[in-house]
């Protein structure tokens, strides 16, 4: 129920005393006061920004954190207070929702803090106002958009190929990205040069050449040349349609590629050679075969998929529609009843051209647009008066869906130049990743070496250990107790390189193998443990910059659980197996200490990337 | 009239445009139109609550103090009241950058997710945490058994055995000294299934599993309670 009805309900129920004298049956016992009536005044500690409201105020949301028992989580019972840890700007605008019942959107603030705001203190964004819902949703769609297109860019470019894909898969990939490969750019160019010389040869072979000795008038060149023109036709059809079926041999979903509007641009640019070669020269089909030379023309077409701009045209055009729509929508009408008038105001002239009203169709069209040609001119009075109302009329027809579909086309440019700078800015955003993936390692590295795993207040620590944050310790003994675990330890890449040439070194027997091919073989042997590292690498640096797009928090979690260990301590000696299940039992307990309200805890143990995680949508 | 091709070609164009108008008209739609303006607030947003903070304290053995302090956590990080698998393996990859531990957070998951719903709620947060900080031994164990039990059957063959260790050695992620085998894990595997299978049928039970841990685990039950009250001190 809205907040302002709460409060008459005390007046309705007591208006209902009009209803006594005409009840049929005896009026019910009132509802017994389970708890006291008496209001509170609730402090709730934002911050440290002190906010006071009654307790009834926010009881009349009970489906919402602060409506509900789930704010009992968050009391303070030395303060008496509740006390949340966020953002108290935009609280104010959550109390004021309890207050007014309406929620209303701070427009200065950024979409998806505001929404994980509403998520964190359970209120459905639905409830936002009239007032400032088209904003808000404008903008949520404008966010949503843009970060579809950059999870869709990311995985479409920057993910390296797994090693293991299938020639088609390396095909597909070579014909979408043709940067990625030497080969793929060279066919790319091969293809964008035969296509601008189809176009030419097509032009160029309606141009009237000197005729030939024994006549009289010019020939064009297309039949003055007929085998030359051909046999480029041809060449160019061989390249086109290969490869059309190279990329339908590619396509991991034939379907969806046969119905895409390349592929149909392509079919259509091929299809006419073939049904030419086909159909027989008789005299009732050629006029269809003369049809058929204008398709080639759409090979111009195919360009798209090597221009960019084409593209966004494209898509601006696709995504006005509505607006096209309404432009075509409204020049027909216009069209048709000025036509209609224009003719039967001429109707009377002698040797008029309006000779009926489709006939007059072309003088409205050219006149409305401006054009004026002056082929068709009215004569009458009546004529040249509606003639004059219908060229006026016909600017502001055109002149207003212009300006929407302009701004599309503006906001479509822009994204996609924003695109571009982000895939940019991507690059160096990875490098510092991995550069923060292998801080982490290299604290954990630097904080065994300087005696970090030994017991507190040993004299062996070094200061840098000891002032270390407590996450940072608990941290370093979960890796630590991983290595126990499986009997390893963690190592940088340099070190491990070299163990690894030392191991499968030390692993001839037989010393008269030259050092050349041991040499050879342990390269070799690092080279693909390498390789498969820095893909495995590669591939976690991809989740993580995927998640780096909505932001890691390595601080403020809490789901720390825990490795068992049973395991490993049953594979050691009995000896060691006191030892170890006492560290079991005491890694358990050490671990899930929740971190204290320390300072240093802002700095993450490494420079990672700092930020919130947030629940994904 | 004799309509030849490009005269029809022509028409066929100026009925494609008197459709579009027609479209505009609203007269009819044509098939395959997506309004997307609708599906923009699907209700992912679902927001949970959980039960009383009276309630959680019967149920589990945290204070109400240390309650506090797991949902505030839980809270911040997750504000819709729920952890999604996606969510909880980025979690946990965090803590171990070197390898890939998505494997071992999936079978952690599942170890959580007592109801088996997709995703844990701070009731099987809190509870999954009393048992492994707060439980007996036995319940420890019991626990720890339910996570390598991957189908839940109530015996670990060998397979789900090297499941999980293969998942937990491929945490330790390439670099690590001595250089990681392909094989590492079975070995592990193999003198784990000696020590456990008392009667050697392939499997472990649950009782064979409690009775190898809890002769040497005995020991140390009496230390457990006082290091106990370590956990939760607030300042």
């Amino acid at each position: 129920m809205a907040a302002g009805v709460a409060t008459w309900l005390p007046f309705a129920r007591a208006a209902a005393v009009g209803w006594l004298p005409l009840a049929k049956k005896s009026m019910p016992k009132p509802p017994g006061d389970k708890k006291s009536r008496h209001d509170e005044i609730l402090l709730i500690n934002v911050s440290g920004n002190r906010f006071q409201t009654w307790k009834n105020t926010l009881d009349r949301y009970p489906d919402t954190l602060l409506g509900s028992s789930e704010k009992e989580f968050f009391f303070n019972e030395e303060t008496q207070e509740y006390f949340f840890d966020r953002d108290p700007e935009m609280f104010r605008h959550i109390l004021n929702f309890y207050r007014t019942g309406k929620l209303h959107y701070p427009r200065h603030e950024c979409i998806q803090a505001f929404d994980e705001e509403l998520a964190f203190y359970g209120i459905i964004p639905e409830i936002i106002g009239d007032c400032c819902m088209e904003e808000y949703r404008d903008r949520k769609k404008e966010n949503q958009e843009r970060l579809e297109e950059d999870t869709e860019a990311e995985m479409a470019t920057e993910t390296p190929l797994p090693p293991d894909s299938t020639l088609r898969e390396r095909l597909w990939r070579a014909f979408e990205n043709p940067h990625t490969s030497t080969m793929a750019l060279v066919f790319y160019y091969v293809t964008g040069f035969f296509i601008a010389v189809s176009v030419t040869a097509n032009v160029v072979e309606t141009v009237p050449c000197r005729a030939p000795k024994g006549m009289v008038k010019d020939l064009p060149c297309g039949e003055k040349f007929s085998l030359a023109f051909f046999c480029l036709d041809t060449a160019c059809v061989m390249i086109f349609t290969f490869e059309y079926l190279m990329r339908f041999f590619a396509a991991p979903s034939r379907g969806k590629f046969m119905r895409s509007v390349m592929s149909v641009i392509d079919v259509v640019a091929i299809m006419p050679y073939y049904i030419g070669l086909v159909m027989p020269e008789n005299e009732d089909v050629s006029g269809a075969f003369v049809t058929l030379r204008v398709f080639r023309v759409f090979r111009i077409f195919k360009f798209s998929r090597h221009s960019q701009g084409l593209r966004i045209l494209g898509y601006t055009l696709k995504s006005c529609a509505s607006e096209l729509g309404f432009l075509l929508f409204s020049l027909t009408m216009a069209i048709i009843i000025f036509a209609t008038v224009m003719f039967y105001a001429e109707k009377g002239t002698k040797e008029t051209n309006f000779t009926s009203i489709p006939a007059s169709f072309w003088y409205t069209i050219v006149t409305m647009t401006t054009l004026g040609y002056g082929d068709m001119v009215p004569s009458s009075i009546a004529g040249k008066i509606f003639g004059s109302i219908c060229s006026l009329s016909g600017v502001l027809v055109i002149a207003l869906p212009v300006p929407v579909i302009v701004s599309n086309f503006s906001r479509i440019y822009h994204q996609n130049q924003r695109a571009d700078k982000r895939r940019a800015q991507l690059k160096i955003r990875l490098a510092r990743i991995r550069l923060a993936k292998s801080g982490t390692t290299n604290a954990f590295l630097q904080y065994k070496e300087h005696g970090g795993l030994q017991d507190h207040g040993s004299g062996n620590q070094a200061l840098c250990i000891r002032n270390r944050s407590a996450f940072e310790h608990q941290h370093n003994h979960l890796l630590h107790c991983l290595e126990k675990t499986t009997n390893h330890e963690f190592t940088d890449e340099h070190t491990f390189s070299e163990l690894c040439m030392d191991e499968s070194m030390g692993y001839r027997t037989s010393r008269s193998t030259s050092i050349s091919s041991q040499q050879g073989q342990s390269t070799s042997c690092c080279s693909r443990r390498a390789k498969r590292r820095a893909i495995r690498l590669a591939n976690s640096t991809v989740s993580v910059s995927r998640a780096s797009v909505q932001e890691l928090d390595t601080l403020h979690l809490q789901k720390n659980t825990v490795i068992p260990q049973s395991r490993s301590s049953l594979n050691a000696r009995t000896q060691d197996l006191k030892l170890n299940c006492t560290d079991f039992t005491a890694a358990i307990i050490s671990i899930p200490t929740p971190p204290a309200n320390t300072p240093d805890e802002s700095l993450p143990p490494s420079p990672a990337i700092p930020g919130i995680l947030r629940n994904s949508r | 009239m004799n309509l030849e091709g490009l005269e029809m070609i022509a028409v066929l164009v100026v009925l494609g445009l008197f459709v579009k108008v027609l479209e505009q008209f609203g007269l009819f739609e044509p098939i395959g139109v997506e309004d997307s303006t609708e599906d923009d607030f699907e209700l992912s947003t679902v927001c949970y609550r959980p039960e009383g903070l009276d309630k959680l304290q019967e149920q589990t053995k945290f204070t109400k103090k240390e309650l506090q302090v797991l949902y505030r956590g839980f809270k911040n990080e997750c504000p819709s009241g729920v952890v999604n698998e996606e969510t909880f393996k980025l979690i946990y990859s965090q803590f171990f950058p070197q390898g890939d531990s998505s494997t071992y957070a999936h079978f952690l998951f599942e170890a959580f997710d007592t109801d088996k719903n997709g995703s844990i709620s701070f009731e099987d947060f809190a509870m999954g945490l009393s048992i492994i900080l707060r439980g007996t031994i036995n319940d420890r164990l019991n626990w720890a058994f339910n996570l390598y039990d991957l189908n839940k059957d109530g015996c670990i063959t060998k397979e789900e055995m090297m499941a999980i260790m293969k998942s937990i050695y491929d945490m330790m992620g390439k670099c690590t000294s001595p250089c990681m085998q392909d094989d590492a894990h079975r070995e592990h595997v193999e003198s784990f299934f000696q020590k456990m299978d008392r009667n050697n049928d392939g499997v472990v039970t649950i009782e064979e599993f409690i009775e190898s841990c809890q002769k040497v685990c005995l020991l140390v039950e009496n230390g457990l309670n006082q290091t106990c009250f370590k956990t939760f001190d607030l300042t």
